[in-house]
C-alpha cells in the first residue's frame, strides 16, 4: 500500500468539565519520522496523546493508527503501538525482569519467548545487573529505562513517549535521546511530547507545537526557525545612563528592542546591518559589551507564540 | 527473534494478573501480616477477656467466638481489595493495562483471584488459632472444609463490593477508611462476638439487618448440627447474587476510570 499515514489526528476536541483541553488538533504523522508534541506544562499534551492511545475518550475527532480507527478497532489499534507515559507505569514491588516477563505474557507471547525477549531487552536496556532488584532501589533513569523497554516488547513500529525526559540528569538525558535515535535507525515510527524545545530540536522531524489545547503552529524545527525571521543580535550597554538614548537611536533600524536591564536584544534582518547598528553606536559614543549574534532557535519560536499566555 | 503474537486468552491473561499480585504479595510479605496477625490478636483478646463474662468460660464462648472473628477477618480481607485497586490505578501501571491488546476484565479478575489467596489465609489462621485455643467442633473435618469454603467464598464475593468502591473513590486513604468503618460496623453490630438476644432492642433490629449474622448463623448451625442447611444455602445464593451484581458493576467502573 502507498503511503499509507502511521498516524491521522482529526479534530480531536476533549473538554474537562468547562475547560477545553484539546482544541480541535489535527495532524499526520509519516511512518518512519519522529514528530514532536511541544508545548508548555498544562497545554494538553498528555491529554492528546491518552486518546490517541485508547485511554481516554474523546469528545468528538478522530484518530487513525495506520488506517485503523481507535474506536472502532480498539484492540487492534492497541496491538500496533508501545506506549510509555508520563508517570512511570512499572510495578514498583516487583523486579525488573518480573516486570518485563508479566508484560510480555499480557501481550501474549508465550512463556518461551517472553523469557527470551526479557534477556534481549535487559540487555539493550543495560539493565541486566540489577535485573532482579525490587525497583524500588531504581534510580528515576534505570526505571525510565524499563518502562520504555516493557513498551517495546512486541516490537511495535509505533511508540508512544510522554515526556520520556522529564527530571532526567543531562546524562541520562543523553542517553535516551541515543536509544530515541537507534529505535529510529531500526525502522520505529516515534510520537514524543516534551516541553524542552532543545529535545524537540534534536529528535523531531516534525513538530506540532500545542498551547492551551490549540496546535499553533506545525512544521520541521527548521521550518518554524525560518518563520521567526533573522539572527538575534545581543549586547549590554556598558553605562546605565545610556540605555534609552541607545534604545532611541537603533529603534528605526531595527524595529522592536527588548530590554532586560542594560542587556538589549533585537533581530536582524540581514547580517550587514550590524555594521550600521555598531558605527552608530560608536559616533554616538555609546560603548558596549558581550555582543553576540545568534541563529534563530525554537525557544524563539516558542517563546513568540506561548509567551505571556501561560 | 521473531515475536509470535496470539491473542491473550481472558484466563490467561487472568492468570498472569493474579500471578503479578501474587508476585507484589511474596515480596512484600506485609500484606499478609494484617490476615495473620488480626484474626490471632481478637481471637485471644475477645476468648480470655469476654469469654468468661459472656459464656462463662473460654471453652463454652468458643463455639461462638470462632465464626464470628473467622467472618470479621473475611470482611477485613476482602475489604483490603479497594485501597489495593486504587492504589494500582493511582500508580500509572493500570494505564499500560488498558493500552495493552488484553481482556479489560483480567486486571480485575487477577486482583480478585490473587485476594483469595488473602482469604484462605486469614481462614486457615482464624481455624488454627481457635484449634489451639481448645476448640473441637463436633462435626467431621469434611464440614470444617465446608464452612470453610463458605466464608471464602462470602468474603470473595464482598471484595467485588470493596473493589467497586475502590473504583469509584477518589483516594487511597478514602477507601481505607470506608473500609475500615464498614468492616468494624459489619462485624460489631452483629452476632459475632455475643448472642443476639443479650443485644439491646434497637442493636437487634440492626444486628438482624446485617447480612454478616445470617452468615455467622449459618456457619454455627453447619457446626452445630453436621448438616447443610436452609441458612447456608440463602447465605450462599446470596454471594452468587453480589458477585453477579458487583463484578460487571466492578468492570464498569474500571472502564470508566
Ligand atoms: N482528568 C482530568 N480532569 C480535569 N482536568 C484535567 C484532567 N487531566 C488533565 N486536566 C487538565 O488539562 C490540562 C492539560 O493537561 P495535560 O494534558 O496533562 O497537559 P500537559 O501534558 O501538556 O502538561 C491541564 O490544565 C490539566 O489540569
Ligand atoms: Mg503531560
Amino acid at each position: 500500500m502507498a503511503a499509507i499515514n502511521a498516524i491521522e489526528v482529526s479534530h480531536l476536541t476533549k473538554q474537562f468539565g468547562k475547560k477545553t483541553v484539546v482544541d480541535d488538533v489535527s495532524f499526520k504523522v509519516r511512518p518512519g519520522e519522529v514528530f514532536g508534541l511541544l508545548g508548555p506544562n498544562g497545554a494538553g499534551k498528555t491529554t492528546t496523546l491518552r486518546m490517541m492511545t485508547t485511554l481516554l475518550k474523546a469528545d468528538a475527532g478522530q484518530v487513525m493508527i495506520f488506517g485503523h480507527d481507535t474506536v472502532k478497532e480498539g484492540r487492534l489499534a492497541r496491538s500496533m503501538f508501545g506506549l510509555t507515559g508520563q508517570y512511570a507505569s512499572v510495578d514498583e514491588d516487583i523486579s525488573a525482569r518480573e516486570n518485563l516477563m508479566i508484560f510480555a505474557r499480557l501481550n501474549g507471547l508465550s512463556r518461551s519467548d517472553a523469557k527470551q525477549r526479557t534477556t534481549e531487552l535487559l540487555n539493550e536496556f543495560s539493565l541486566v545487573n540489577s535485573a532482579d532488584k525490587a525497583l524500588k532501589n531504581f534510580s528515576g533513569g534505570m526505571r525510565r529505562r524499563l518502562d520504555l523497554a516493557v513498551s517495546l516488547i512486541t516490537r511495535p513500529t509505533l511508540i508512544f513517549l510522554d515526556e520520556p525526559t522529564t527530571g532526567l540528569d543531562p546524562r541520562t538525558r543523553t542517553q535516551m535521546w541515543d536509544t530515541i535515535r537507534r529505535l529510529v535507525k531500526q525502522g520505529s515510527t516515534i510520537i514524543l511530547t516534551t516541553q524542552y524545545l532543545d529535545e524537540a530540536d534534536q529528535l523531531a522531524d516534525h513538530l506540532a507545537i500545542i498551547d492551551h489545547g490549540k496546535l499553533v503552529k506545525m512544521g520541521t524545527p527548521a521550518e518554524l526557525k525560518q518563520q521567526i525571521g533573522g539572527s538575534k543580535l545581543t549586547f549590554k550597554v556598558c553605562q546605565t545612563a545610556q540605555i534609552t538614548a541607545a534604545v532611541q537611536l537603533l529603534t528605526p533600524q531595527v524595529g522592536q528592542i527588548q530590554q532586560t536591564d542594560s542587556a538589549l536584544s533585537m533581530r536582524l534582518n540581514q547580517v550587514n546591518q550590524l555594521n550600521t547598528i555598531l558605527t552608530m553606536l560608536n559616533q554616538a559614543k555609546i560603548k558596549i559589551t558581550q555582543l553576540a549574534v545568534q541563529e534563530p532557535s525554537l525557544d524563539d519560536v516558542f517563546m513568540d507564540l506561548t509567551v505571556g499566555k501561560n | 527473534m521473531d515475536v509470535q503474537k496470539h491473542n491473550g486468552s481472558l484466563i490467561m491473561n487472568t492468570a498472569t494478573m493474579a500471578y503479578r499480585n501474587l508476585l507484589k504479595t511474596v515480596h512484600n510479605p506485609d500484606r499478609f501480616m494484617d490476615v495473620i496477625v488480626q484474626p490471632v490478636m481478637f481471637m485471644l483478646m475477645f476468648g480470655y477477656l469476654f469469654g468468661g463474662a459472656i459464656a462463662g468460660g473460654v471453652q463454652a464462648y468458643l463455639p461462638t467466638i470462632v465464626p464470628g472473628i473467622l467472618m470479621q477477618t473475611m470482611l477485613s480481607a476482602a475489604s483490603g481489595s479497594g485501597p489495593q485497586i486504587r492504589e494500582d490505578l493511582d500508580s500509572g501501571v493500570f494505564d499500560r493495562f488498558k493500552s495493552l491488546p488484553m481482556a479489560h476484565i483480567a486486571p480485575l479478575a487477577g486482583q480478585l483471584f490473587a485476594d483469595s489467596l488473602r482469604l484462605v489465609i486469614a481462614t486457615i489462621t482464624s481455624l488454627t488459632t481457635g484449634y489451639l485455643m481448645g476448640w473441637r467442633p463436633a462435626v467431621g473435618f469434611g464440614w470444617i472444609i465446608v464452612i470453610a469454603l463458605l466464608a471464602i467464598f462470602t468474603g470473595w464475593a464482598l471484595s467485588w463490593l470493596f473493589a467497586l468502591v475502590g473504583l469509584l473513590a477518589k483516594s487511597a486513604s478514602a477507601v481505607q477508611s470506608f473500609s475500615l468503618i464498614a468492616m468494624l460496623v459489619l462485624s460489631f453490630m452483629s452476632n459475632a462476638f455475643v448472642p443476639l438476644h443479650s443485644l439491646t432492642k434497637p442493636l437487634q433490629v440492626i444486628a438482624h439487618l446485617n447480612p454478616v449474622t445470617y452468615v455467622i448463623t449459618a456457619i454455627r448451625q453447619i457446626l452445630a448440627t453436621g448438616s447443610w442447611t436452609h441458612e447456608a444455602g440463602l447465605v450462599l445464593g446470596v454471594d452468587v447474587v453480589i458477585v453477579l451484581i458487583f463484578a460487571p458493576l466492578a468492570v464498569w467502573a474500571y472502564d470508566r476510570n
